[in-house]
């Protein structure tokens, strides 16, 4: 009796990739592969790329198929137990909406960003990561659109979700990011979005995320978080791999590959605003400060990797320091912009409580005394009024990270940082330096920048007042915006509140 | 520096989004009002570009500024402006394109004692 020929994974995966890079003989080889050499980038010996992972297509499947079983099952159980009301406070789900609305529709960018990547790079081994990666990310964004489709049952803010990315003001924050990720030659999207971001940030993304649904008793988010992290660490290896393997590949890629760091560092920073202010505002429940996870995870982690990468003559990120700096301002800034702005947005928001605000003022001792708990309660005490602050006039924005020019001068925080470019006879303005440099790298390609104020004013977004422009959103005017308090969440969580105090008598 | 494009006519091919003939015979104008940032970044406004400065300051400044505590104190004498990042006196009869405000300009200024709620330049 002959026993079935089993085959190693590492043969296996020699027999997968074999072939596929066979030397064309019918088409010339640039017209196979047309956005190979563009961007500068050198690659002399693509056999010189050592796949980490050799995962076959068919353990690939097997794999996901397990996670996706196990993810489901937990979500079931979530929905039949009503395990939204054992959340810590209600405020929470305003976190989960900016999560649906502002990194979901990342994760299909994504999917589409590797999909064209796993493509147009000429190495096989690359290709294939890439692939799955494509895959991985598709899975991402339909397991997360599954998992708070449950909240959307209940909670205002949720069923817009993709329409709102692409037209919301704030949301044009990371759209735009992966936009421009996804216009860039597949190198640099590889350095943007495998390293940069991957490698480099998302720690800053998901941890948060993560632990945040942790600490305030929302499973089902914990659980498709678990089910993304096997992916990740693929995700992260992939980023390494790349910028290794192009830096070892030619002399001549280091001062391309640096350029593309320190931008996609800067861009992913601005985006990851988004992020701080939700660690310090958004969680009733809160993990640590941002300032703490921007320790850990990037002055820590990120100081050793760039220790590594030193010997290839990469350098840290250009305005790393300053992106330490501002770890102190980063989420009372963003989180002011949005209290005053929160008419136009797809969630709610609400003013420090006193408790919270001392936890604030211990975690950022030379800051938030100084600057911003006065701004609150200067707020808190319009409320008491009667005259809550809205603010009624659209804000300037930066026409790189498209974010409202918010943030204040290194060294004067109480001035803002404005800086200004002239580009054929227009001027540009941006939030910073970092912003700055990446407009003059590039004007031909921000000058095109669709900036959501600008085309309020073109006429563009359904009209001039503020209820033609929500309508356009299709964001729901006194459910979907304003103050927590008073909304349509915040009644169905106090009778769901009441009634659980009935029941325990 | 430019653009790393496939296209080597790429940056013929750019259409720029905030052209003047955009915006229905209207600027953009930003106006920021220093050492009060409860306003979280300067305002921007679509203005004819004939306006006169002074209906700048009397009509527009007070409607999006005036809920500030510090707005009704102003000694509109004592104001610093600037334009672009240069010191002026505007002429308030005078037009904004008079006064050198062009299209995505930006006036700030500073009203001299006052430096927001409790001096936190908030
Ligand atoms: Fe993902
Ligand atoms: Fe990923
Ligand atoms: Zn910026």
């Amino acid at each position: 009796m002959n026993a079935p020929l089993k085959l190693g994974l590492k043969q296996r995966y020699s027999l997968l990739t074999s072939g596929l890079d066979w030397t064309p003989s019918y088409q010339p080889f640039e017209k196979i592969y047309p956005y190979a050499e563009f961007e500068g980038i050198k690659i002399h010996d693509w056999s010189k790329w050592e796949d980490p992972f050799r995962l076959t297509m068919d353990a690939y499947w097997k794999f996901q198929a397990e996670k996706e079983r196990k993810l489901y099952a937990v979500l079931d159980s979530f929905a039949q137990n009503n395990g939204q009301m054992n959340l810590s406070d209600v405020r929470y789900v305003n976190a989960l909406k900016l999560f649906l609305t502002g990194v979901s529709p990342l994760e299909y960018q994504a999917h589409r960003g590797f999909a064209h990547v796993g493509r147009h790079v000429p190495g096989v081994g690359p290709r294939i990561a890439a692939q799955m990666q494509s895959l991985d990310e598709l899975r991402h964004v339909q397991t997360q659109v599954h998992t708070l489709s449950h909240y959307n049952k209940f909670f205002d803010g949720f069923s817009e979700f993709r329409h709102m990315h692409d037209r919301v003001w704030y949301l044009s924050v990371p759209k735009s990011f992966f936009d421009d990720a996804r216009t860039a030659g597949p190198f640099e999207y590889f350095i943007a979005i495998g390293f940069a971001f991957e490698y480099v940030l998302t720690n800053l993304l998901f941890v948060p995320f993560m632990s945040g649904a942790a600490y305030n008793g929302d499973l089902a988010t914990v659980t498709f978080g678990f089910s993304a992290q096997s992916d990740e660490s693929r995700h992260m290896t992939l980023g390494i791999e790349v910028i290794k393997f192009l830096l070892e590949q030619d002399p001549g890629n280091l001062p391309i590959v640096q350029k593309w760091v320190d931008k996609w560092f800067w861009r992913g920073h601005r985006v990851l605003g988004l992020v701080a202010m939700m660690m310090d505002y958004m969680l009733p429940k809160k993990i640590m400060s941002w300032r703490e996870a921007w320790e850990i995870y990037f002055t820590e982690a990120g100081g050793s990797l760039f220790e590594d990468l030193a010997r290839y003559g990469l350098k840290v990120p250009k305005y790393a320091d300053v992106a330490t700096a501002e770890a102190d301002h980063l989420s009372h800034q963003n989180w002011a912009t949005f209290y005053q702005y929160c008419h136009a947005a797809g969630f709610h928001t609400w003013l420090p409580s006193a408790e919270e605000m001392d936890w604030l003022s211990e975690k950022y001792p030379t800051t938030f005394d100084k600057y911003y708990r006065p701004r609150f309660e200067m707020w808190a005490e319009m409320e008491k009024e009667g005259k809550r602050f809205y603010n009624n006039a659209l804000p300037q924005l930066c026409s790189v990270c498209q974010i409202p020019m918010v943030y204040t001068e290194h060294g004067d925080h109480g001035a803002t940082s404005f800086r200004v470019s002239d580009y054929k006879g227009e001027k540009y303005h941006t939030c910073s330096d970092g912003c700055k440099d990446i407009f003059d790298g590039e004007p031909e390609k921000y000058s095109q920048a669709w900036l959501p104020v600008h085309q309020i004013f073109q006429g563009n977004c359904g009209g001039a007042g503020l209820e033609d422009v929500l309508k356009w959103y299709k964001l729901n005017l006194g459910a979907d915006n304003l103050q927590q308090a008073g909304s349509p969440d915040q009644k169905l969580w106090d009778e769901w509140m009441a009634a659980k105090d009935k029941v325990a008598g | 520096m430019s653009v790393v494009a496939l296209d080597k006519q790429y940056a013929d091919k750019v259409e720029i989004r905030d052209r003047l003939e955009n915006f229905h015979g209207n600027q953009v104008v930003y106006v920021h009002w220093e050492d009060h940032l409860m306003f979280c970044a300067a305002l921007a406004f679509p203005l004819p570009p004939g306006m006169p400065f002074g209906a700048l300051v009397k009509e527009i400044l007070p409607t999006y500024y005036g809920m500030h505590p510090d707005f009704a104190k102003i000694d509109w004498s004592k104001v610093r402006w600037m334009i672009d990042g240069i010191e002026t006196s505007p002429r308030l009869e005078a037009s904004l394109q008079d006064n050198g405000v062009g299209h995505k300009s930006i006036i700030r200024f500073w009203t001299p004692g006052l430096d927001g709620y409790k001096h936190s330049r908030s």
